[in-house]
């Protein structure tokens, strides 16, 4: 097998920075269905590095737990979207900060 | 090299036109780009199984169920106002995706047909896809995955069940949360009444 054409330091780099744009969507914007698509982006930037990684060690392993990985998120999403989706129809709110149901 | 480049910046391009627009539906059109482009990089790190499913699962399943959600919440809320036009407007953006998305289809199918095609000794490491073998077959993936790494699947099963049986319970029938059945019932005519009266 040829070795790898780009250096891995520059995927974990790609990674890093994809995963820190989902961290500062998390944290910067107040609508849940953004919040929810941030956290895909960081699973996304995991699983990059998960392939990479495989690629570099000439390893199936990482393919294993991407795939995984991809099946977590899949069930994240439906169940995020669920909470989204009974927190509106209750109370109308679209911005995160207003929910405040399970405050102390 | 180069499509390591390409991809990385469309990868970063979109991830923070994802994040920093703000209207979710173009959110999701961004998200499109960015599953696309990192399916076609997987493609370069000899990963096909693993593109393949990342089109279907998030492209085809995740990213569908953000546009329901979008049209459920939306429906009731802002109500439709019969504007001008606005196909004009998004009319150049829109090609373009399509023309990116179009391109990255175009590199991956070359890609695979070369691979597949590629006339190599059958104790290459570098051979047909999908055959054993061969870094990143499928073939590989499913007896590793079957093998050796049962108990992670198994537990996957299990995180999946969980997920359904939330999500029914947190978006389903709402019924159970009415405390008789009569309120039940009432509960229901009600909703027809109000869906016959459309909303006067």
């Amino acid at each position: 097998m040829s070795p790898m054409a780009v250096p891995i330091a520059d995927y974990v780099g790609l990674s890093a920075v994809i995963f820190f744009i989902g961290v500062a969507g998390v944290i910067v914007r107040r609508n849940p269905l953004i919040m929810l698509m941030s956290i895909e982006l960081m699973f996304n930037a995991a699983n990059l590095l998960f392939i990479a990684f495989s690629r570099a060690w000439l390893h199936n392993a990482g393919h294993i737990f991407a795939f995984l990985v991809i099946t977590v998120a899949a069930a994240e999403a439906a169940i995020g979207l669920a909470i989204v989706v009974t927190v509106f129809r209750t109370s109308r709110h679209v911005d995160v900060d207003d929910i405040a149901l399970m405050k102390g | 090299m180069a499509a390591f480049w390409i991809l990385g910046i469309t990868l970063i391009g979109s991830a923070i036109w994802c994040i920093t627009n703000t209207k979710p539906v173009y959110s999701v059109v961004a998200l499109l780009l960015n599953f696309a482009a990192l399916a076609a990089m997987y493609l370069t790190l000899n990963a096909e199984f693993l593109a393949v499913i990342q089109m279907i699962v998030y492209s085809g399943a995740i990213l569908i169920l953000f546009l329901f959600v979008i049209a459920l919440l939306s429906s009731g809320v802002t109500p439709f106002s019969v504007g001008p036009n606005k196909l004009p407007r998004i009319g150049i953006p829109a090609v373009v995706v399509l023309l990116i998305a179009l391109g990255f289809l175009t590199y991956a199918v070359n890609r695979v047909t070369a691979n597949a095609f590629a006339n190599t000794s059958p104790t290459s490491p570098v051979g047909p896809v999908g055959t054993a073998g061969v870094f990143g077959s499928v073939a590989d993936f499913g007896k590793a995955l079957f093998t050796t790494y049962l108990l992670p699947f198994e537990i996957t099963a299990l995180v999946l069940m969980v997920a359904v049986i939330g999500v029914i319970l947190l978006a389903g029938d709402q019924a159970p949360y009415v405390a008789s059945q009569k309120q039940a019932e009432e509960v229901r005519r009600e909703m027809r009444e109000a869906i016959l009266r459309g909303g006067e």
